[in-house]
Formats: structure tokens, C-alpha cells, sequence
């Protein structure tokens, strides 16, 4: 009897919520709905939106028509923009891996002590705005910035590197901001393997790199996946690192929707595109879903 | 000779450098394992066992000496070069993979043709009677099973030297019990020399065909469980292995003089001079009481323990002694405290060790 009460009350106290819930459907859902109705009206002439239901947004995703002859054809752009977006978010994803995999190890496997310390230094980026630290990035990368400054001084280049306003100066500030969330998770699944395992590896005959591929990543996948998922997510709606650092030349998806509604007075299209870039999260994030549920399946 | 040696440890030093200060771990400890034996590593924890044992395995390289296994050096080969085989005290089986990958995996790694790892891991899943839980993952395992496993997986690749870190010591004492048997049943079939690290002085005796007491980094003694329990060679090694009676005495002709003023026969007296101080270790279960003209002795305390009584006894000059009888059919031994009795040693009980 104790129990039904118990369960009444718990089945109650979901109202206590209530208001949390409201702001949080209408502060996702409210924007998302907006997006989602612009995406199939019509341009306005100057901006915004003309009441007319309209699919030329999704046409102009992928095609454009020539304004003389108006033939249509693939918008080359379009997709460079696509195909830029996905590609350095994958390599970012993979270089905070390859640099997160061995911090989050020797964060590990610190004493118990140090640990606190060294994930506090990790944190600590995060205390100054994303705008000033990829101005200072900027800094380091410029032609007569720190970077080139060092590899000419020290005669390991004849002539100043231009890495600004490139796909890789891009790259190396996402890698730079995004750096953190893949250590994170990475190392909460580092803190949890048990390292009696590789022990156990090598006394059956594996050596370092099998221990490495067929122990350690298996187990602390999770971690590996959450760290991916959290680095390729917002890597692929980045907006400030592209735009400081890739000079608005070099434009990601999140630059690219931003110009539809500015310059580009554009509503519609940009709102098909964010569409689009919430699809690809959405296939990342189901992924995800899958991959820690057979995870759980296993375990 | 030395071909039927297994394991040779020559002069093995192990020095962890600590913030204390160095600490030695091991040292200079030499001892042959012979092929195809049970060999029990006893002592109690700090005693530098597991540190020989991971010696062994290669997961440490010795500071000093060398270890030898079938006359060539391992020292310098790392553990995955070693044809030595561990079962972890935590078991360390692999939470990603099933039983049957957990076993195979050594298997595996030795680049065995498919059908040969399929047919051996079959063999050994077998061998330990796991083959109904193959497809399981080891957390879905019980501690006993899991320890089957462990056993299983490191058994597979057939190694030279099977190392066994205190496996039993996570099981109730039942299912230690049966592992036990187990264990013996395993080392007799597979013909593979067993070296067990234990803290357990039990398990030790009724498992091994050679014991080595350990004690500070070095090895106190070594031989076959009788000599051990039988002979000690020193105070340490007589309390560590069953229960003992200490009693201060000195050489007297060829026997011991007691401090009550009792002389009574002991062997090993021929080591000591004359008048020399000794100590007398006397098994309890070696105590008779009886009324024939012995020492005398006053019951302090009778405590039953089922199968026997032990009988503390207080001697003239105070020192203490236990005695361990059979219980009779009543569970009455008919003595109770302040009783005055008589007590005699069995032949050969009495042991001359080192002041």
C-alpha cells in the first residue's frame, strides 16, 4: 500500500517540472518551428519572409539557376561549403582524438592528487571568451605573427608561412577549441579501465600496439564516441573560428546559413540549411545512441 | 639436473625507489622450481611474493641477478616473449569480450591457425567445465566461474610456468575449498609447473609439492609441506605455519633444560653448545596431558573448537602452553579450569630453533 502511495506521489511530482519543461519546449521548439515554416516561404525582396508556401529554398540547397539564361545546374558552392563543413569537422574530431587520447591518459593515470590540478589546467580556456582566444590564435598564425616569427628565426623556413585564412588555420582552431571536450570524456573512460588489463594482454602474448587496438580503445570506447560526437557536433555548426580565422573566404555551413539571413537576405534558404545541418547532427547523434547501446547490450 | 629445472631464479634483487627512500622488495633471492611441480610461494602480505611472481611473468625486471627459464635467460625478454602464463589475484579477464574470446585470446595473439584456437579453446572450456557459459561476458559470471575462466584463459595457450596470484583468496571458503581440489586436479592433468602465491598457510600445505616461506624479501625456507610444518627453521616460519608453542630453555647435555628446572628430550640439540639459549617449538596437537609423571601444569581455559578441545595450560614458572586434544564422543574433555594435570611430548616433538 506504501508503495502505491510512493508511486502516486512520484506520478505527481513530475507537475513540479512544469515550468522548467514549458520554457524549455518553447525556448528549443519555438525557434525550431519558426525555422522550420521559413524554410517553405518565400524571399522577401530586402529580408525576411513572404507568406507564400515556396520550395525554391530546398531547390537552391543544391542547384542555381543562371539569371541570364536560366539554366539550371549543381550550385558548386553549395556543396564546396557542404563538403568543407564535414571534412574539417572529421579531421577535428580525429586531431583532438589523436592529441586527447594521450592527455587524457597522463591525466589518468596521475596520482589521485594531480588529477583535480590537471583537469582544472584543462578547463581553464573556457574561462575567456571564444571570440578573444581565436583572436589570439589569429596572432599566432599571421604572417608576421608568433608562429612564423619562431620558424624563420630559428632558419627552419626560408619564408613566412600563410596559414590565415586557410581550411588548415580553420583546422587548427577548431582542434584548439574543441580540444577539451574530447579529453573529458576520454579520460572519465581512462579513469574507469582497469589497468591490470594490459597487464593481462601483454602476459597473453600481445604486444604494445595489440594491447593498445584490441584492449584499451574496445573498452574505453564510450568515451571515444561520446568525446566524437561532442567535438563533431558543434565543429559542424562552428561560426566564429571559420569566420576569424578562415577570413569569411573559407565559409562552414554556420557561416554560410548566417550569410541567407544577412547579406544574403536569403530567410528561406538559410533556414533549409539549418534544417540540413540539424539532419546531419541528428544522423551523428543516432549514431551515438547506437553505438553506447549495443555498448550497454555487451556490458 | 638442471634439465629438469623449470624456473631459476639466481640472486633476484627487486629496489623500488619510493619518496621514502629506497625499498627493497626483493632480496637477492635464489630458488629452483622443478618441471611439472606445484610450487606455493607463502607468505604474508609485504613478504616480496607477488614482486618474484610478476619477476617471473616479466611484468618487473629485476634490479639485480637473473631468472632462468628452461636454462635460458628471460631476464631481459619482455612478458608477451615469455612462455609463462599469470591467473590474477583480480582475474583481469577482458569485460569486452565473451568467456569463449577471453580464452581464446592468448591463442590468438600466438598466431595459431583458426581451427586450432577454436579446437583448444574447446578443450580447455572443457577442462574446466565452463563450455555452458562460453557465450556469456565475464560480468554475467559468478566469482567462481570467473575464476574458471581466468584459469581457463591462461591454461589455453599451454605455458611452461603457469603463475597463480592468491586466485582464491576473493572466493567464500567453500568455493575455495573446491577450487583447491580443482587447481591440484588441473596441475596433475596438464603436466604445467604451477608456481601459487599465497598468504594462506592451509591452502600451502595441502596443495604444494614444495612450499617457500618468505618473509622481508627473502626466502626463509623451502621443501615439501611436512618438512615445512614438521621442521621449521626458524620462530618465524613455526608461527607462521600452524598454530606453535614457544618455551624459553637451554642446551642441557643432549637435552633441553626448561625454565621450570625440567629437562626433556628435543632434536636438534647437537647444534647448540652447552648452556646456550634456545627457543622450543612444540605443536599443540604434539601435547599430551595425562597423569603420568610429566611436566606439571595447571588448566588456565578449555576451548572447544568441535573436532578438538585446546587446553591452555599455565606451566610452574608461568610460561604458556596449548595443547590441542580430541574431543571425546560428550564434547566433555572432564577438565576444568584450575585442574592440575600432567604434560608430556610426543617423540620427536620438540624442536630446537634460535633464541
Amino acid at each position: 500500500m506504501a508503495q502505491t502511495a510512493e508511486q502516486k506521489k512520484a506520478r505527481e511530482g513530475w507537475l513540479l517540472s512544469l515550468p522548467a519543461l514549458t520554457l524549455l519546449i518553447l525556448a528549443a521548439s519555438g525557434p525550431l518551428i519558426i525555422i522550420a515554416i521559413y524554410a517553405f516561404l518565400t524571399a522577401g525582396e530586402y529580408s525576411g519572409v513572404i507568406w507564400d508556401l515556396s520550395f525554391k529554398a530546398w531547390f537552391q540547397v543544391l542547384f542555381e539557376k543562371d539569371i541570364f539564361d536560366g539554366t539550371v545546374s549543381l550550385a558548386d558552392a553549395h556543396l564546396t561549403i557542404f563538403w568543407r563543413s564535414v571534412r574539417l569537422s572529421l579531421l577535428t574530431t580525429l586531431l583532438t582524438f589523436t592529441f586527447g587520447l594521450p592527455t587524457a591518459w597522463f591525466i589518468a593515470t596521475r596520482p589521485l592528487k594531480q588529477r583535480a590540478l590537471w583537469l582544472f589546467l584543462i578547463t581553464i580556456p573556457f574561462w575567456t571568451n571564444l571570440l578573444v582566444r581565436t583572436f589570439a590564435i589569429m596572432e599566432v598564425l599571421r604572417v608576421e605573427g608568433i608562429l612564423n616569427k619562431i620558424l624563420t628565426g630559428l632558419h627552419i623556413i626560408p619564408e613566412p608561412l600563410q596559414i590565415l585564412y586557410t581550411d588548415t588555420a580553420v583546422l587548427i582552431g577548431m582542434t584548439y577549441v574543441y580540444l577539451p571536450l574530447m579529453v573529458l570524456p576520454l579520460f572519465a573512460a581512462i579513469d574507469r579501465f582497469d589497468f591490470r588489463l594490459i597487464e593481462a594482454g601483454y602476459d597473453l602474448y600481445a604486444g604494445r600496439l595489440t594491447v593498445l587496438r584490441r584492449v584499451i580503445l574496445p573498452i574505453i570506447r564510450p568515451g571515444i564516441v561520446a568525446g566524437s560526437i561532442l567535438v563533431f557536433v558543434p565543429s559542424l555548426g562552428a561560426y566564429v573560428t571559420p569566420r576569424v580565422l578562415g577570413g569569411g573566404k573559407k565559409m562552414m555551413i554556420g557561416n554560410f546559413i548566417e550569410l541567407q539571413f544577412g547579406a544574403g537576405r536569403n530567410w528561406p534558404l538559410g533556414s533549409a540549411l539549418a534544417l540540413i545541418l540539424l539532419l546531419i547532427v541528428g544522423i551523428a547523434l543516432i549514431f551515438y545512441v547506437r553505438a553506447s547501446a549495443s555498448e550497454n547490450k555487451d556490458g | 639436473m638442471t634439465n629438469n629445472i623449470s624456473v631459476d631464479v639466481r640472486s633476484a634483487r627487486k629496489v623500488y625507489d619510493a619518496t621514502s627512500g629506497t625499498v627493497v622488495a626483493l632480496d637477492s633471492v635464489s630458488v629452483q622450481i622443478r618441471k611439472g611441480e606445484f610450487f606455493t610461494l607463502l607468505g604474508p602480505s609485504g613478504c616480496g611474493k607477488t614482486t618474484l611472481l610478476r619477476l617471473i611473468a616479466g611484468f618487473e625486471s629485476p634490479t639485480a641477478g637473473e631468472i632462468l627459464l628452461n636454462g635460458t635467460d628471460i631476464s631481459g625478454k619482455p612478458p608477451f616473449e615469455r612462455p609463462v602464463n599469470t591467473v590474477f589475484q583480480s582475474y583481469a579477464l577482458f569485460p569486452h569480450l565473451t568467456v569463449r574470446q577471453n580464452i581464446s585470446f592468448g591463442l590468438e595473439m600466438l598466431g595459431r591457425p583458426k581451427d586450432e584456437v577454436a579446437r583448444k579453446t574447446d578443450e580447455v572450456l572443457e577442462l574446466v567445465k565452463m563450455t555452458a557459459m562460453a557465450d556469456r561476458k565475464p560480468q554475467q559470471l559468478s566469482g567462481g566461474q570467473q575464476q574458471r575462466v581466468a584459469l581457463a584463459r591462461a591454461l589455453a595457450p599451454e605455458p611452461e610456468v603457469l603463475l597463480l596470484d592468491e586466485p582464491l583468496s576473493a572466493l567464500d571458503l567453500k568455493l575455495r575449498k573446491e577450487m583447491q581440489h580443482e587447481l591440484k586436479r588441473l596441475q596433475l592433468e596438464t603436466g604445467i609447473t604451477f608456481i601459487f602465491v599465497t598468504h594462506d598457510q592451509e591452502e600451502a600445505l595441502t596443495m604444494s609439492d614444495r612450499v617457500a616461506v618468505m618473509r622481508d624479501g627473502r626466502i626463509l625456507q623451502v621443501g615439501n609441506p611436512r618438512d615445512i610444518y614438521t621442521r621449521p627453521v626458524d620462530r618465524f616460519v613455526a608461527d607462521f605455519i600452524g598454530e606453535t608453542n614457544f618455551l624459553s630453555a637451554t642446551i642441557d647435555g643432549k637435552k633441553v633444560r626448561l625454565a621450570t628446572g625440567d629437562t626433556v628430550a628435543a632434536s636438534g640439540v647437537e647444534a647448540h653448545s652447552e648452556g646456550a639459549a634456545v627457543t622450543l617449538a612444540i605443536r599443540p596437537e604434539q601435547v599430551r596431558v595425562d597423569d603420568k609423571g610429566g611436566l606439571a601444569a595447571t588448566v588456565a581455559e578449555t576451548v572447544y573448537f568441535g573436532t578438538d578441545t585446546h587446553l591452555h595450560l599455565t606451566l610452574g614458572d608461568g610460561s604458556e602452553l596449548v595443547a590441542r586434544l580430541q574431543s571425546p564422543p560428550s564434547g566433555e574433555i572432564g577438565l576444568s579450569p584450575g585442574a592440575k594435570v600432567s604434560v608430556s611430548f610426543t617423540e620427536g616433538a620438540v624442536q630446537v630453533l634460535e633464541h
